[in-house]
């Protein structure tokens, strides 16, 4: 098992007899070929991640969050560098195998919901699990449980525009958990959210955290890096700082400090 | 993804688009409802054409006496005098492939039945007329060979002549008025429909013994012409041969000298008739592969535009797993519903305007099964064509900026 010294060494989390770690990226570059000129979105970049962990990766605009995170999520390949998903080069994996990885071991939510108009919350929940053979009542099932998992069971037939902000974006992680993935990748998830909604997200990602699921969150805000147990920084295409969270936020707390804005 | 889920998701992206979606469809329905047309109507042509010659007498010949002007198809327009009895007594005797012989000629005229009055034709012939013809009667009988050489007013119905003077009335023994003559009615002949050549009805007619309507009528001793029997179907073209050298010979015509008669037999009217046929065909065959061209470019003109609108979609799909076969299957599949519907659409379409050619020109429809499977497949076959390539666009989409697409 090859470890990353600047990494282990800053990150206490990462000791041995953990296994073997569910991310491992060693030197990790992207390099964007914009006409003439050449965009190092990501210039070396290398971080173990094991199963279990809640990692916050904060970083001004255009330092690399994303790019790290869509090669993260199979959704872009590395420019070089490798990644090794449950130990498995996935840089070796054709388009199809990626998508399959996309479908069973992860879970995506983005900024902007991305959820099909015109499709109930439920169709959207069952989305993932059209790619992966699971018949009709399965879906409906397991659809309406995931659903359940983030306070949406009574919303199961709207459609997304008539559901607020907060519940799209909770409709969007019973996408990403219907198929039981084994990491859920967030990209600025309370980018468009007010700050209580914020907070009722990172509920819902803490509750998960505990039940054992591997989460990984871009945000831009200090306030809510504190509800993960470990924080990275990005700066340039690099991380700059990898720190554990001392005392994280609980997020069920926060919430009863706050005033209640609906219902 | 299944099939059964793509196929409802098809349905569900198509039917947010209606009016779009049934636009795209137009072509693809007027192409499949040509072919259908083509086939039906050629079908129906052909068997038309079959039915008409076969009722216009086995092995038939026609001799006509000459026109002036011998250009075009027409069988004669009766200018000569050189056709007489003599040649149709003759033909029957030296012609070896010539089993009978029928001559005849003909005059327009007023026929009188009480207050009834109808303008018809009054052929005059004698009674082998009939089997030559192949002519079955419906009531009474044919005059008889004494008729004929008594020149006795005597006459013969068509059908439509009978409808129109008789109604429902029997007309066997009843005397009707031809011009100035009395003609006592002694047989009517069951309906022929039109002729296979002119389209003319062949049931407007009133047939008499030749010589009445010679002397009593025309006042003329010609022949107009001649129906003639070979032995066999394929010994036509040979009894045509033998009458056209005997005739020339009884008429002394000189080497080099063109004819002054007319000899057309059954095969080349049946050309004649299969040739409209396929004029028909080709025409049709034409204006549907037209419409399928055009409804194919329309249904990948408006895959594209989907392709296009629906990038984040995609994007979507593909992050949570859908792999390029998956999205490809999908674009493929709404195509393939478009053809699916617009071939249904279009075969509805084919068999109602086929059934109104049909009704308008007397043919009878015959819409076969294999034409439904032919413009079925050409329906899918053209929708898979033309949306294999968007749906190939859309699945190569990259997922990121696909994601990214506003
Ligand atoms: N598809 C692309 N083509 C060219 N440059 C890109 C592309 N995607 C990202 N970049 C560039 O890479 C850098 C990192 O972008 P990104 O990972 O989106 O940053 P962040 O998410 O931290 O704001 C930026 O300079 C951005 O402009
Ligand atoms: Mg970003």
């Amino acid at each position: 098992m090859a470890t990353v010294n600047s990494v282990t060494t800053t990150n206490p989390v990462e000791t041995d007899g953990r296994g073997v770690p569910l991310v491992e990226v060693h030197d990790l570059r992207k390099t964007y070929q914009l006409g003439e000129t050449e965009v190092h979105a990501l210039r070396g970049v290398s971080v173990s991640i094991h199963a279990g962990d809640f990692v916050a990766i904060m970083g001004a605009s255009g330092s690399g969050k994303s790019t790290f995170m869509n090669i993260l999520g199979c959704l872009d390949k590395p420019t070089s560098g490798r990644y090794l998903l449950e130990g498995v080069d996935v840089s070796r994996l054709t388009k199809k195998e990626l998508a399959r990885i996309r479908n069973q071991k992860i879970g995506f939510v983005f900024q902007g919901f991305n959820l099909l108009g015109r499709t109930t919350a439920l169709e959207n929940t069952e989305l993932p699990m059209l790619y992966s053979k699971t018949n009709k009542n399965d879906r409906d099932r397991r659809a309406r449980e995931a659903l359940a998992q983030v306070g949406l069971a009574d919303r199961a037939d709207h459609f997304p525009s008539q559901l607020s902000g907060g519940q799209q974006q909770r409709v969007a992680i019973a996408r990403a958990l219907v198929n039981q993935p084994r990491i859920l990748l967030a990209d600025e998830p309370t980018g468009n959210l007010d700050s209580r909604t914020s907070v009722e997200v990172m509920e819902i990602f803490q509750r998960l955290n505990l039940t054992g699921l591997t989460i990984i969150l871009v945000t831009h805000e200090p306030d809510i890096a504190q509800f993960a147990k470990r924080e990275i920084v990005f700066r340039d295409g690099q991380i700059r700082r990898d720190d554990v969270v001392k005392v994280p936020h609980m997020a069920s707390e926060v919430l009863k400090t706050m005033p209640t804005i609906r219902d | 993804m299944d099939f059964s889920s793509a196929f409802v998701l098809a349905l569900r992206a198509l039917g947010r688009n209606k009016m779009r979606s049934s636009l795209t469809m137009l072509g693809l329905i007027i192409g499949v409802g040509a072919v259908i047309a083509v086939i039906g109507i050629g079908d129906g042509a052909a068997t038309k054409a079959q039915e008409q010659l076969a009722a216009m007498g086995s092995n038939m010949l026609f001799v006509g006496s000459g026109s002036v002007n011998r250009y075009g198809l027409h069988v004669g327009s009766f200018q000569t005098k050189s056709l007489v009895l003599a040649d149709a007594r003759a033909i029957v005797r030296e012609c070896p492939s010539v089993s009978a012989a029928a001559p005849g000629t003909g005059i327009g005229q007023q026929v009188v039945y009480g207050n009834e009055n109808w303008a018809t034709q009054i052929t005059g012939t004698e009674p082998q007329y009939f089997e030559v013809r192949n002519w079955p009667f419906a009531s009474g009988t044919s005059f008889s060979e004494d008729d004929v050489t008594q020149a006795a007013t005597v006459a013969v119905l068509g059908d439509t002549v009978r409808k129109d003077l008789f109604g429902s009335r029997n007309p066997v023994g009843e005397t009707i008025r031809v011009g100035t003559l009395p003609f006592k009615v002694v047989g009517v002949l069951t309906p022929k429909g039109t002729s296979a050549g002119s389209n003319q009805d062949q049931d407007d007619v009133i047939i008499a013994p030749l010589t009445t309507v010679q002397k009593k009528l025309l006042g003329q001793e010609w022949l107009r012409w001649i129906m003639v029997s070979a032995v066999s179907r394929q010994s036509s073209y040979v009894a045509q041969q033998q009458i056209e050298s005997l005739l020339r010979d009884r008429h002394k015509i000189r080497a080099g000298d063109p004819d002054d008669f007319v000899v057309r037999n059954l095969a080349d009217m049946a050309d004649a008739a299969a040739e409209q046929g396929t004029v028909m065909t080709v025409l049709l065959t034409i204006v549907a592969s037209i419409a399928l061209l055009v409804g194919g470019i329309g249904i990948m003109n408006i895959m594209l535009v989907s392709v296009t609108e629906r990038t984040r979609e995609i994007g979507i799909r593909m992050a949570v797993g859908a792999t390029e076969e998956d999205v490809r299957l999908q674009f493929l599949i709404e195509a393939l519903v478009l053809g699916l519907i617009g071939g249904t659409i279009g075969i509805l379409f084919g068999v109602t305007s086929s059934l109104a050619v049909s009704q308008g020109l007397g043919w009878p429809i015959r819409i076969p099964a294999y034409a439904i499977a032919v413009s079925t497949l050409f329906a899918i076959t053209i929708a898979l064509f033309f949306g294999f390539y968007p749906a190939r666009r859309a699945s190569r989409l990259n997922p990121i900026e696909a994601l990214r697409y506003e």
